[in-house]
């Protein structure tokens, strides 16, 4: 019979330290975790960066990644967005009763991969399991620190009139690929979602251009979202144009069946850049160099009239406004 | 994508437009009666780019939008009855009945599940055999023969727990009502083109006939809009009015006689509460006699309670066409797509929320 | 209203059908469309094909804007 986790797992005695040591502290393997103390002390100096996130995505696994692929790229993406190197993550888990033993393992190896890449350590932790039905199967938490070098200041209030907004690649995969999956909207795609680590592509686009104004992440709300929130934090209007904005033809297709706006569709492994117009071509070559960058691109510009609005110029050369996601995005008919 | 990228290529948009510019000299109002051609006409600017002679009108084809309060109360009441799973298209989910939405029973506990077809419903049901699967039947005659469909094979199937919540609408009817309330003078109408390809050109014959108004039959692509604009403007200023297709691709005068034929062997006409327009004789559907063990109507005790309208909500006025979004006292200050009142914030092509976000008064 | 959208058959089996569209595919019904042969285009709403697309008119339709571009840029 299949190993399955049980409350007793959960509890402080002898099967969750064994859960912790064999399933966690082994496979994550670091100094920090070794010593299994209440707490990871590290020494540091500067600015820290500070984030956490939760993650209760269903499916547990889609195609191109998993809860815990997701857990570290979204905190780690986070602290990026700050300007921040991500360093050291903290990881919790709530598991519900009777979860599987093997899936658990498949998650906590999918950390240790994504981790790896993104360069970051997890050093403390947390496991709870709690009764059938009070979790959905499985929810992680991560926090994460990170250091910002001086002389970079990254903030979603620091678009300026005339800079230019930089679109990392391709949106709308991440979204695709997890409802391609649900129950109810089954389809078959070999879309797979986007998630990853940009730690590396952010540190990159510093080193050509320190002065990048802000960057985000357009994750749940998708890009539409990302844009109204700079837009609004900076009090100031952007402008964007259709055509310039990549799409895939799977994501396109699954958008017009389902009846979704790919700008409202969630991404995982993107982000938008607003840097000064001098130095948007430089960013965008440091970009492309990148494996997460290669279809980096401008797709339009701030400005100083109407703060707050986001506006797209459509195929034919009208303009519309371009609001923030409200809700769900639900399949429709209509 | 095959068939719909080539009808949206820029420079063909360009050659229509520039010929309705040419071609266009008498003021004239056209109606688009479809919900999903009011999408197509804001997403892409298309009202900014039609000449000052040219006024575009929404009309009510919008089944979420025309589905009245009380039926809405009576999806929400049967959500929650116990063992009983509401399947819906996502259109439905966040509309506000008199007192409730489906998505705020869901959140206490009602099971509501959205699906993107009755396939999905009736895998639904016979994953659940102890449960009663009751799925909202809402949309045009575009829509209803799938749910007929539906029936027919859950008979196929043996299913005993799969029913249907009938707030099927017609369009030629309504279209009717409206034109002899002549509220608003139209003098072309962009008729639904999903619509057509089920019930063909020739139930549509009698606009053009009776009242003289030129129809063509559109598809939902930027270019299709654009050519059916450009075709009514050529039948005014010829001083004719027919019904032309436009779009020939998807849509033949006789209709899908298929489709026609279970929906008739399912359903039958009968009233049909319109939100802002009251009970239009023949423009709703019902189950027949023999297809009556799947009507939920008749399976449950639908207690749904009182209906109310939401106090300064001229969702119905928007609707005929006679006000628009602009019009409402509650537009974009109490009403909003986040808290929104009636079903025209809420339905993604509703009026208003078109209005408010492709943001309609945009001169740029 | 009636989201639908033109998808080529796969394949068919019974009253059912493998579509694709854009490299997305997904099993569609045939209920309303029994005449569908592999090779067709169907207007999907729903999960049903509601209608077999007209690819010559299609065509037609095209040639004729294309038409009417060139005309509206020379005069």
């Amino acid at each position: 019979m299949e190993n399955k986790i049980l409350l007793a797992h959960g509890s402080g005695g002898k099967l969750a330290h064994e859960l912790v040591e064999k399933s966690l502290v082994k496979a994550l393997a670091n100094p920090f975790l070794a010593k299994l103390d209440d707490s990871a002390v590290i020494d540091f100096s500067g600015r820290l960066a500070f984030t956490t996130d939760s993650y209760v995505v269903s499916p547990i696994f889609f195609p191109g990644g998993d809860i815990g692929k997701l857990a570290v790229c979204g905190t780690v993406n986070d602290l990026a967005m700050s300007g921040a190197r991500p360093l050291y993550l903290s990881l919790s888990f709530i598991i519900e009763e009777g979860f599987s033993q093997s899936e658990l393992d498949e998650v906590v190896d999918s950390i240790r991969k994504t981790a790896g890449e993104a360069g970051v350590e997890i050093v403390t932790g947390d496991t709870k399991v709690v009764h059938r039905g009070s979790a959905d199967k499985l929810f992680i938490n991560t926090a994460g620190v990170g250091i910002i070098a001086e002389g970079v200041n990254i903030s979603g209030s620091n678009a300026k009139a005339g800079d230019k907004v930089i679109l990392s690649g391709a949106i709308g995969e991440h979204g695709i690929a997890v409802v391609s999956q649900r129950e109810g909207l089954s389809f078959s795609t070999n879309l797979k979602s986007d998630c990853a680590p940009l730690g590396s592509l952010v540190a990159e686009m510093i080193d050509a251009c320190p002065n990048i104004h802000c960057l985000r992440d357009p994750t749940r709300g998708g890009l539409a979202t990302s844009l109204n929130e700079l837009a609004k934090q900076s009090m100031v209007s952007i402008r964007i144009e259709e055509e310039r904005i990549p799409l895939r033809e799977e994501v396109l297709a699954a958008c017009e069946m389902l009846g979704f706006d790919p700008l409202y569709v969630a991404n995982e492994g993107k982000l938008v850049a607003i840097v000064p117009s001098k130095d948007a071509d430089r960013v965008l070559k440091a970009m492309r160099k990148n494996r997460y960058g290669k279809n980096a691109t401008i797709i339009g510009e701030v400005g100083a009239e109407k703060p707050g609005r986001v506006v797209m110029k459509t195929i034919l050369g009208a303009s519309r406004i371009v609001d923030m996601l409200v809700g769900d995005l639900l399949p429709r008919i209509c | 994508m095959k068939y719909i990228s080539e009808f949206r290529r820029s420079e063909l948009a360009q050659g229509l437009l520039s010929q309705i510019q040419r071609q266009s000299k008498t003021p004239v109002r056209f109606m688009e009666f479809c919900g999903g051609h009011t999408v197509t006409i804001f997403r892409y600017g298309i009202r900014q780019l039609l000449p000052k002679t040219i006024e575009m009108v929404s009309g009510p084809g919008c089944p979420i939008c025309v589905t009245a309060n009380a039926d809405l109360d009576k999806a929400i009441a049967l959500a929650q009855v116990p063992g009983v799973i509401i399947a819906t298209f996502g259109d439905m989910l966040r509309v506000p009945g008199s007192r409730s939405s489906l998505q705020e029973t869901k959140a206490v506990g009602g099971d509501v599940r959205t699906v993107y077809s009755t396939m999905d419903a009736l895998k639904v049901a016979e994953d659940n055999p102890d449960n009663s699967v009751v799925f909202l039947g809402i949309g045009f005659e575009t829509t209803a023969p799938t749910i007929a469909a539906s029936i027919l094979q859950a008979e196929e199937k043996g299913l005993k727990n799969y029913y249907v919540l009938s707030l099927h609408k017609l369009c030629p009817p309504v279209i009717k009502a409206l034109l002899d309330w002549s509220e608003v003078k139209l003098h072309g109408l962009i008729c639904p083109g999903h619509v057509s390809a089920i019930i063909g050109s020739h139930p549509w014959e009698f606009i053009a006939r009776d009242y003289g108004i030129p129809c063509v039959i559109s598809g939902f692509e930027v270019l299709d809009i654009l050519q059916s604009v450009s075709m009514l403007v050529n039948q005014v200023e010829n001083g004719k009015s027919q019904v032309e297709i436009a779009y020939r691709r998807g849509v033949r005068p006789e209709g899908n006689q298929q489709a026609l034929k279970l929906m008739r062997q399912v359903f039958e006409p009968a009233p049909a509460q319109w939100r802002g327009m009251g009970e239009v004789q023949g423009s709703g559907l019902k189950l027949r006699k023999k297809y009556q063990r799947f009507d939920a109507e008749l399976a449950f005790d639908i207690k749904s309670g009182p209906t109310s309208e939401p106090a300064g909500c001229i969702c119905g006025d928007i609707l005929r066409g006679v006000k628009t979004p602009a019009d409402c006292q509650l537009f974009g200050k109490t009403c909003t797509p986040q808290y929104p009142v009636g079903p025209c914030m809420v339905s993604s092509e509703g009026s208003c929320s078109a209005y408010y976000f492709y943001g309609v008064s945009l001169g740029e | 209203m009636c989201l639908a959208i033109p998808a080529l058959i796969k394949s068919i089996e019974n009253k059912e059908a493998e579509a694709e569209i854009g490299g997305i595919s997904r099993r569609i019904s045939l209920w309303l469309t029994p005449e569908a042969r592999v090779g067709d285009y169907v207007l999907v709403h729903t999960g049903y094909a509601i209608n077999i697309l007209d690819q010559r008119e299609a065509e037609e339709t095209l040639t004729l804007l294309r038409q009417i571009a060139q005309l509206e840029e020379e005069g």
